[in-house]
């Protein structure tokens, strides 16, 4: 009933048909560095992002998270054993996880996000629920800006995807900047 | 949006007789307005971006309604479940069935201009259902009994010992501590139980993709993601507006939402949801409400372009120094005062008068809304349908009159002085004046500006 109301009036008054514009992404901003940009962006954000060397250093740090007791997710292989668990976990017991400890696909140096699809999330709570979020992101996957971003990812491909730009934050009582809302009270990102 | 028959000329004289509050008001909002042109000047191209905003959402209101069809298709395949409502009640119908079919009755919401429009929140509370606003400037004006007075930052009109009193009567914060951290802290465990408990979420949509039936929500908390996630049923309502043909526009649209809303380079979470996770319901519903109405009003359609940044809001000297609970409206601020009087025009036949017309706001516009100019049309045809008060006509036409007829003109003026200096009080009072409230009356000079040219230049 509505559904058929409700295109008849889109089809009646809808104007003329026009063209959609062609976006020419060589006409964006470029930067020489987007490793340089993306640190920068990211830290005035809030969030902090780090080289690299090797995946070992990273290794140790999550092994003594994990000695010190802390409920920390891993889903990174390289970095010790993976929580088997995530993908059924109930919620009241995700909300007490410290730290996750994530691979994104791809980052962008205009705005310090980094794109996580569902199979890297393995739950779709993980990014979010959690205390402190380490992401890591190899250096060659970093983009200018979102024109790239879309262009590299398929952002349609899993059920669910998104872009994390520094750590959850909130200005709603009088313009004050606080870090933490809802989602993880910091961030940061490795880059290798 | 409020039980109000007051206008926004009246609403706003409440508003500003706290004056220091007003000029902190009007602060804030500039500051906004500042960390806006900040970042934007971070981005050469911002023109051309503003641009193909414009031309992308041109083209999808002239393709609308087979790009509807296109995301129901695909939205379908992707196994979401797609309704169509075509005014507020349809609306929150459609909701409370999904919530009755699913014996919910705890519900998490995260931010919706759309669900505050339909009034959702009462409906669902007189029919049982417990309703948590999960933004944090949300929460705050819930508890407070108050409608958002900006749709960006809803809990904008409130100052922090405000919240603190709120914090303390609702989740017994301390008393008297104002901190932000500590209150942003209170209302952290208080809303993660409530997204622990909850059986079904209910979002917003910033934007709809035609080509692949997903819907992206941003936010900085991270509440629609924490609900989305956590409920077992997920329900997002959008506008049909909100529709666009390809991901690839979302580089376009995304890199000036946040820039314009609030100066940051992208919000902290941009959602992409495409399917519902295992043994989750999906449920979209497609709402009209007047939008189709609206697209039938060549001169007004193109306000369906926005994108609900707020930027027209945060530059508005008006808006800036009346608040948004002046405009009764759910979307208030210019952009709501060119698309409410399309919804009712008797009811908000005042609002396109509530601006200065001094364009600021189209200047700012990311998708290039003309407001400036609806705000006039508006004018024009409120006044033809006979929405204006004849107080405001005899006037504008007495004017008319004074100014078409020099000779009228002068004795005008002539008049005008001689009361101004024999009986002052005639001018200096605010009863018979209105012009006089926040304002001194200038002296009258002894003569006009044309008198003392003949006198002084006129001969030679």
């Amino acid at each position: 009933m509505s559904r058929a109301s409700i295109l008849t009036a889109i089809t009646n008054n809808k104007p003329s048909l026009v063209d959609l514009p062609i976006i020419d992404i060589n006409a964006v901003i470029q930067y020489d560095d987007v490793v340089a940009q993306f640190k920068a962006v990211l830290e005035s954000i809030g969030g902090l992002a780090i080289e690299l060397n090797n995946m070992q250093e990273l290794e140790s740090e999550v092994q003594a998270e994990k000695a010190k007791g802390h409920y920390i997710i891993n889903t990174l292989p390289e970095l010790g054993e993976v929580d088997k668990d995530l993908a059924t976990q109930v919620v009241a017991t995700l909300e007490t996880v410290h730290k996750a400890y994530l691979r994104g696909a791809i980052a962008v140096a205009e705005n310090g996000a980094v794109w996580l699809y569902e199979h890297q999330m393995v739950n779709r709570l993980s990014p979010f629920i959690c205390q402190h979020l380490v992401l890591v992101v190899e250096k060659r996957n970093i983009v200018a800006t979102m024109h790239q971003a879309y262009q590299h990812i398929d952002a349609g491909k899993e059920g669910f995807g998104v872009f994390i730009a520094g750590p959850s934050k909130t200005a709603d009582i009088e313009q004050s900047l606080v870090i933490g809302a809802h989602g993880a009270r910091s961030l940061v990102v490795y880059l290798v | 949006m409020q039980a109000t028959t007051k206008n926004h000329a009246q609403l706003s004289e409440a508003f500003i007789a706290d004056e220091p509050r007003t000029d902190w008001h009007d602060e804030t909002l500039w500051f906004v307005r500042s960390k806006r042109d900040k970042a934007v000047h971070q981005v050469p191209e911002w023109e051309l971006l503003r641009e193909w905003a414009s031309a992308i959402k041109n083209h999808t209101l002239s393709n609308l309604d087979n790009y509807l069809v296109d995301f129901e298709r695909n939205a379908n395949a992707n196994g979401v479940v797609v309704h169509w409502a075509s005014n507020a009640s349809d609306h929150n119908n459609i909701v409370l069935k999904i919530m009755r079919d699913n014996q919910v009755k705890r519900v998490v919401k995260s931010k919706s201009m759309l669900t505050e429009e339909c009034h959702l929140n009462p409906f669902l509370i007189e029919n049982g259902i417990e309703v948590v606003d999960t933004d944090l400037g949300e929460r705050i004006v819930q508890f407070r009994n108050e409608p958002p007075s900006h749709i960006v930052l809803p809990a904008i009109h409130l100052k922090k010992q405000d919240v603190s009193e709120t914090f303390h009567e609702h989740l017994h914060t301390e008393k008297g501590n104002n901190d932000p951290q500590y209150l942003t802290e209170a209302a952290r465990q208080h809303l993660r139980s409530k997204f622990i408990a909850s059986d079904l979420a209910i979002t917003g949509v910033n934007f709809a993709i035609a080509e692949t039936g997903g819907f992206v929500v941003c936010t900085n908390e991270g509440n629609a993601d924490m609900g989305a996630h956590a409920a077992k049923i997920h329900i997002a309502c959008m506008g049909f507006e909100k529709i666009i043909p390809k991901l690839e526009h979302l580089g376009v649209f995304l890199r000036l939402l946040a820039r314009s809303a609030t100066g940051q380079p992208t919000t902290t979470y941009n959602s992409h949801f495409h399917r519902p996770r295992n043994g989750q319901q999906m449920h979209i519903v497609i709402v009209d409400n007047g939008r189709s109405k609206q697209l039938g009003r060549p001169e007004f359609r193109n306000s369906l372009k926005c994108i609900r940044c707020a930027a027209c809001f945060n530059t508005c000297p008006v808006y800036r120094r009346s608040g948004g609970h002046s405009y009764h409206t759910a979307v208030a601020g210019p952009i709501g005062s060119i698309l409410n009087p399309n919804i009712d025009m008797r009811a908000n036949a005042d609002l396109p008068f509530a601006s200065t017309l001094c364009g600021s706001c189209s200047n700012v516009c990311p998708v290039k809304i003309d407001i400036h100019d609806q705000l006039w049309k508006w004018r024009q045809v409120l006044v033809a349908e006979g929405y204006v008060a004849n107080g405001k006509k005899l006037g504008m036409k007495g004017m008319a009159f004074v100014l078409a007829y020099p000779k009228v003109y002068r004795i005008a003026g002539k008049m005008g002085r001689w009361v101004m200096r024999v009986l002052p009080f005639v001018t200096n009072n605010k009863l018979l004046n209105p012009w006089y409230k926040q304002r001194e009356m200038p002296e009258a000079p002894k003569a006009s500006f044309r008198d003392w040219y003949r006198k002084n230049r006129g001969g030679s």
